[in-house]
């Protein structure tokens, strides 16, 4: 089941790019289209920090994961490297749990 | 041009060093990890997916958010088209290669041979560097006996952040970022987990495509 997941994902995103080389440019130099493409990740990013921040299940919590999500909103804002934002949110959780 | 390629492509080792640790502590095997890494390749979309199915959520609505998360591609693609020329089996294997960095790096120059050529190294070099790096990072995780440990489970939202932060630059994507968060929590407790993302995504499009232009 995961596998499954992963392959039709996976040729989804090659499709994505393939298309974009060979269909006509016309198709997708739509004004609307260039305007709501790059939206999509902004609104998903953020709904996934969301998610995967306040929620367990169907639940809304705050936990470990919430002190985490702060730690790297101040790296980030330090304009630390990714890494480094990665290192002290995860840090940040461990720290935490051991409390 | 080489050194620029080959400094993007080692900084994207160490995105791919979090990724391999993250996914491997989502729960997927070594040659899933790798898997995607190889086939995939579109950083956003990978995290996007492992996130999803680490927390909980159906492997189809990290799909579904992957696939998502890939449009923005096929509008880079639409514009290296023209720069690339590529037909035949060639095309089939630039597209794998089209993403952010080598979108960046070749339509940044002014010369077409230079473009041309900084899309093909940056493509390549940082394709080797991220899966090197994924397997480096799967395979440290994997020698930890409890990943949790370290907190790891807690990161993929850190690194949606620092992959959503170049882009908030302005003022309509921030209140759109914010927007979207906001929707997906009010989502979550009424819908499985994973379907807020696709709410959202169905909402922000048609704010995009319906929405007055600003």
């Amino acid at each position: 089941m995961i596998w499954a997941g992963l392959l039709v994902a996976s040729a989804a995103c090659y499709g994505l790019k393939l298309a974009g080389l060979s269909l006509p440019a016309r198709w997708l130099q739509d004004a609307r289209i260039q305007r709501t493409v790059p939206l999509l990740p902004v609104a998903l990013l953020a709904a996934l920090i969301a998610t995967q921040t306040f929620s367990l299940g169907q639940h809304l919590v705050v936990d470990v994961r919430a002190a985490a999500l702060g730690v790297a909103v101040i790296a980030v804002l330090l304009r630390a490297p990714f890494l480094v934002v990665i290192v002290a949110a995860a840090a940040t959780a461990a720290l935490l749990r051991l409390l | 041009m080489i050194r620029d390629a080959l400094s993007i492509a080692i900084a994207s080792g160490a995105y791919s060093l979090s990724f391999g640790a993250i996914a491997t502590t989502s729960g997927l095997s070594l040659l899933q990890v790798m898997s995607l890494s190889l086939l995939m390749f579109t950083g956003a979309s990978q995290f996007a997916l492992v996130g999803i199915v680490g927390s909980g959520g159906s492997v189809w609505a990290g799909a579904a958010t992957a696939a998502l998360l890939g449009t923005r591609n096929a509008l880079y693609a639409v514009r290296l088209s023209s720069l690339l020329k590529v037909s035949g089996l060639r095309r089939f294997g630039a597209a794998q290669f089209v993403i952010d960095e080598s979108t960046a790096m070749a339509i940044a120059r002014d010369d077409e041979n230079d473009g041309r050529f900084a899309f093909w190294a940056t493509g390549l070099l940082l394709f080797a560097f991220w899966n090197l790096g994924t397997l480096i990072g799967a395979l440290a995780t994997t020698a930890l006996s409890d990943p949790r440990v370290l907190g790891l489970d807690a990161a993929p939202p850190a690194a949606y952040l620092a992959l959503l932060a170049p882009r908030l630059r302005a003022r309509e994507p921030l209140a759109i970022a914010l927007a979207a968060g906001l929707v997906a929590l009010i989502c979550i407790p009424f819908v499985p987990a994973g379907i807020p993302l696709l709410i959202v995504a169905a909402l922000v499009a048609l704010y995009g495509l319906f929405g007055k232009s600003a």
